[in-house]
């Protein structure tokens, strides 16, 4: 492989010997596929059964990545002065778009690439593209799954297939590292499809339990209808833009090539991709159940890095969304819609959860739903940036709440938590470092890049601020409730597990330092990570400092990415939105820690509280309870509706009121007269009546005959439709 | 010869085949059937084969003959398991698959 | 010519004939023996056009192996060597009209496209037997991957159906 890719060098335009890290990205996710097939092979043998590998090659990753990062970094800061100086670009058979950092002044994209396979004139490249985009989720996947990786040594000790879970780590690892150096769509495919795949496996880890393997085949078949959608838009890409190269299809995308009907359509069969993976509304029902994984999984792959691969995909062929929804100049489209539905979605139904880890899964979709919106409103820094920040606080607290649960041995937060804060001080301090960042306040992580996202919707002419592009005043309002029920849930869970007095059984003790250790450094990055970019033009730290992350993230003054707008930060909105999340806070904090605490430091809620009181409050809390019924919706009625209940509710109509109907008139009839109800109630009406119904019950009663489970019924039916069909297709042609 | 007298020959065989294998309840019975619907199929092949003067036809007839042996062997050792864990290799009595 | 079509009518009549038995009759030891004579039909027929190496594996596979595992499976599964376990559908009415309705579609499209079409049309100077050695020439040449991949599906079926079958302990 090392000397396909030398081979398939072209000379281009090198500019500093020192991107060697840079040229050979593919190496970072290649350690953890070797890995795993090493642990996978040999794992057992190894005195500590194989995550000693894993550690390693995560580690090699994490330490390239690293590298790579600061050869990029000084690359742009390079160009930033030196004009031209930073265009490069290497590629073979021509595959690599000429077109990249020909415009002044910005940093194209690395891409190297060999050619994977040739189909008649078509020959299809594969290959890395390391851009600042890549270099960023590059250094969010090693860390994260680093730590995840030393954490899962003290969770998952003595588990029965404890080589098996870190072999699939490892395969995640190198499949979501994969995905993001992808220099074309047909990769991103390929790597879309692995980390769904690991995601499917780490799930089920505890197949034994049904809810468990139901809960992994519920991620499976949501995520399938999503892959139709990814499948389908790239193959509409490849035939618009006539390449699968991501560059070359957004340039297509942006410089008119693909018609707008082209592009619209394969936006909106990508969206339907990012609903499924990165837990839209509504097909993020599978994310909440995805829990049933060891918490470590829930961290990694469906906190922090798989389920932002929907977003990641949007950022990367951001050009095709941004033409096809014509961002910018609007005020409305269907993916910030989405985003702003979610957002708000998944942070109302975080507050009925009783289970610590399902509280964070809908805040989980509920940020998702975040950076969807800001992606939709042509934010697309501070999209990024809250992937970035989201990533380390909300590892942070999944990671906590699998300590917590590791003391008590449960994730019912009502029944078996609560006064964990004398017991924990550890996980205590960083699950409170996460909240803080998650509510928005400053000047935590999550401060930083939510305000930014409000910022960008450009709806904010009322409070002073110029420059979006357009005017999404409904998405300013949706992420602005969504900030107050932020803080509001948080502040629940908090009291609920580390508050009040301790609810279950025995002593819980401080988990070990395998544990404590990676929450305390994502505790720190929840803290650090919003400093790397500051707002402009607020005179907090020095120019120098400020927007450092937009500047090495977004590609600027090149061919493949649109024009976007940046919006002017204005004080007024960020005090708003502090406010916003203090109210929420102020809320639930009076709720909890003032009123629920006066009825008794065990209490979890008020024994009169609205939901007694107040009918609409009590509807309300069913609605979410029952999770909008969605997960009703779709299996009852779409997937009950197949079993036949169709004759049962004739039926059931026909027994409960044309019976009763019948009844009635018969009882007047007797009244009018015993002929009369003899003659015509009796034998006419209720015949009729009667007949009905019989026959929907026995039709029901006949559709239910085909399914008898004798496989030769079903092969006969099968026989005789394809022949059915086979008699139609040769009587056509 | 015609080449149509061998294609028909192998349309009535498979027919004749699919016939057994939906009406037959006896597991070795069905087995039977599926080996004429296969060599329905052989038929077609070797015609088709010496109809254009290529060996083709027969090296994939040779195929389905060996996958065939393969398909007999697994065949009725589950029909044997089935015999062991039932008594009676009657297929309508295998139907967990009911609805 | 005419020989040809004489010999080609006689295997035929009896091949069917032998396979409608096949899946009419009652007893499956017989049911077996029929299908032998189908399987001989067949290595006939392949004699008949010129695919001799074809046609002497029918008879050392089919004949030879297959229709003894069937024999060893029938004994070993026969209840009591009784004969009143029914061995047909009560209802045999959907697999006849599915037999028929696509035997109709299939001789349909096999009458409209192949009427008068010669077996040895492409062959000026008559019939020339595919040899044996064409056919070893081309397996072990063009054929060499899908060849040493049966040979593997054979040995995996082998080792399944020892697994399937094979009696638990103290069962």
């Amino acid at each position: 492989m090392l000397s396909a890719i030398a081979a398939a060098e072209s000379t281009g335009k090198a500019v500093a010997a020192s991107g060697w890290f840079l040229e050979n990205a593919w190496l970072i996710w290649l350690f953890p596929a070797v890995s795993f097939l090493l642990i996978l092979l040999f794992g057992k043998r190894f005195p500590r059964g194989g995550s000693e590998i894993g550690i390693a090659a995560v580690g090699a990753s994490f330490v390239f990545g690293l590298i790579t990062a600061i050869q990029w970094i000084s690359e742009v800061e390079g160009a930033g002065g030196g004009g031209a100086e930073g265009e490069y670009a290497a590629g073979a058979g021509g595959l690599v778009a000429a077109a990249e950092g020909e415009a002044s002044g910005g940093v194209g994209a690395l891409t190297r690439s060999i050619t994977w396979l040739t189909n008649g004139a078509e020959a299809i490249g594969a290959g890395i593209m390391i851009d600042g985009l890549a270099v960023m989720m590059i250094f969010v996947v090693t860390v994260v799954s680093l730590l995840v990786h030393i954490y899962s040594t003290d969770y998952v000790a003595g588990d029965r297939r404890y080589t098996h879970f870190f072999a699939f780590l490892s395969l995640f690892t190198a499949s979501m590292l994969f995905f993001v150096t992808a220099s074309t769509t047909l990769q991103m495919l390929v790597g879309w499809e692995l980390v769904g795949v690991c995601s499917f496996v780490l799930i089920g880890h505890w197949w034994e339990e049904k809810d468990n393997s139901d809960a992994a085949l519920k991620a499976f078949f949501t995520n399938r209808v999503g892959d139709m959608g990814i499948i389908i838009g790239v193959s509409i890409l490849f035939f618009g833009a006539g390449t699968f190269d991501v560059i070359g299809v957004n340039e297509a995308a942006i410089n008119g090539t693909m018609s707008h009907t082209v592009t619209l359509a394969a936006a909106l069969c990508l969206t339907a991709a990012v609903m499924s993976k990165s837990g839209q509304f509504f097909l993020h029902t599978w994310l909440p159940d995805a829990m049933a994984g060891p918490t470590p999984v829930s961290a990694l792959i469906h906190a922090a890095t798989m389920v932002v691969a929907g977003i990641f995909m949007v950022a990367r062929l951001y050009g095709v969304f941004f033409e096809g929804y014509a961002i910018g100049g609007s005020s409305i489209n269907l993916l910030a819609l989405i985003g702003g539905v979610t957002t708000l979605v998944g942070a109302t139904l975080a507050f009925v959860q009783n289970d610590i880890k399902r509280v964070l899964a809908y805040s989980t979709v509920s940020q998702l739903g975040y950076m969807v919106l800001a992606l939709g409103v042509g934010a697309w820094t501070a999209a990024l940036f809250h992937l970035f920040t989201h990533a380390f606080f909300k590892a942070c607290l999944f990671l906590g709440s699998g300590s917590v649960s590791h003391a008590v041995h449960s994730f019912d937060m009502k029944k078996d938590m609560g006064g964990l804060r004398q017991h924990m001080p550890h996980t205590y301090r960083t699950f409170m470092i996460g909240t803080v960042a998650l509510a928005g306040l400053p000047i935590l992580s999550g401060f930083w890049s939510k305000d930014e996202i409000l910022v960008g919707t450009g709806g904010w002419g009322l409070f002073g601020g110029t420059g979006g592009n357009g005017a999404y005043t409904v998405m300013l309002a949706m992420g602005m409730i969504t900030a107050a029920l932020t803080g509001a849930y948080m502040t629940r869970v908090v009291y609920l597990t580390f508050f009040g007095e301790f609810r279950g059984h025995g002593t819980p003790h401080e988990s070990g330092p395998r544990i404590t250790v990676p929450l305390w450094i994502l505790g720190g990055l929840a803290v650090v990570a919003g400093f790397i970019n500051f707002p402009a033009g607020f005179q907090l730290v020095p120019a120098s400092w400020e927007e450092k992350f937009l500047q090495w993230v977004e590609p600027v003054g090149v061919s493949y990415f649109p024009a976007i707008k940046h919006a002017t930060p204005s004080w007024t909105l960020a005090i708003v939105s502090v406010i916003v999340a203090f109210i929420g806070i102020g809320a639930a904090y009076y709720y909890y820690f003032v009123r629920v605490r006066a009825v008794s430091p065990a209490a979890t809620e008020l024994p009169d509280g609205p939901t007694t009181r107040s009918a609409v409050a009590r509807l309300g809390h069913r609605i979410l309870v029952n999770k909008y019924y969605l997960d009703w919706l779709y299996t009852t009625v779409i997937v009950g509706f197949v079993k036949g209940p169709l004759a049962r509710a004739a039926y059931w109509t026909n027994q409960n009121v044309i019976d009763r109907v019948v009844n009635e008139a018969g009882t007047r009839s007797v009244q009018a007269g015993e002929i009369v109800y003899h003659k015509v109630d009796q034998l006419v009406v209720d015949g009729i009546v009667n007949a009905t119904g019989k026959i929907s019950d026995s039709s029901g009663e006949e559709l239910r005959r085909i399914q008898t489970g004798k496989v030769q019924q079903y092969a006969a039916i099968m026989f005789a439709a394809a022949t059915i069909l086979a008699g139609i297709f040769i009587i056509v042609i | 010869m015609l080449l149509n007298e061998m294609l028909l020959l192998g349309a009535v065989l498979f027919c004749i085949g699919v016939y057994g294998v939906l009406a037959r309840r006896n597991g070795v019975l069905v087995l039977m059937s599926i080996e004429l619907i296969l060599n329905a199929v052989n038929i077609n092949l070797v015609a088709f084969g010496a109809f254009h003067d290529t060996v083709q036809g027969q090296i994939f007839a040779l195929f389905v003959i060996t996958v065939a042996a393969a398909e007999v062997g697994i065949g009725l050792a589950i029909v044997l398991l089935l015999y062991r864990n039932r008594r009676s290799i009657d297929l309508d009595q295998v139907d967990l698959m009911k609805g | 010519m005419i020989a040809e079509h004489v010999a080609f009518g006689i295997i035929a009549a009896v091949m069917v004939a032998a396979a409608v038995r096949v899946v009419t009759t009652r007893d499956i030891m017989h049911a077996a023996l029929y299908l032998v004579i189908v399987l001989a039909g067949v290595a006939a027929l392949f004699l008949l056009v010129g695919a001799e190496f074809t046609g002497i594996t029918q008879v050392l596979i089919y004949i030879g192996a297959v229709i003894v595992l069937f024999l060893f499976g029938i004994m070993l599964t026969r209840s009591d060597f009784d004969q009143d376990e029914e061995t047909d559908h009560k209802r045999k009415f959907p697999a006849i009209l599915t037999a028929l309705l696509l035997l109709a579609v299939m001789v349909g499209a096999l009458v409209d496209r192949f009427t008068d079409v010669k077996l040895d049309a492409n062959l000026p100077g008559g019939q020339v037997p595919q040899t044996t050695a064409q056919v070893s020439d081309e397996l072990f040449s063009q054929y060499i991957v899908p060849f040493e991949a049966v040979s593997v599906l054979l040995l995996a079926a082998l080792i399944g159906a020892i697994v399937i079958a094979r009696r638990e302990e103290g069962g």
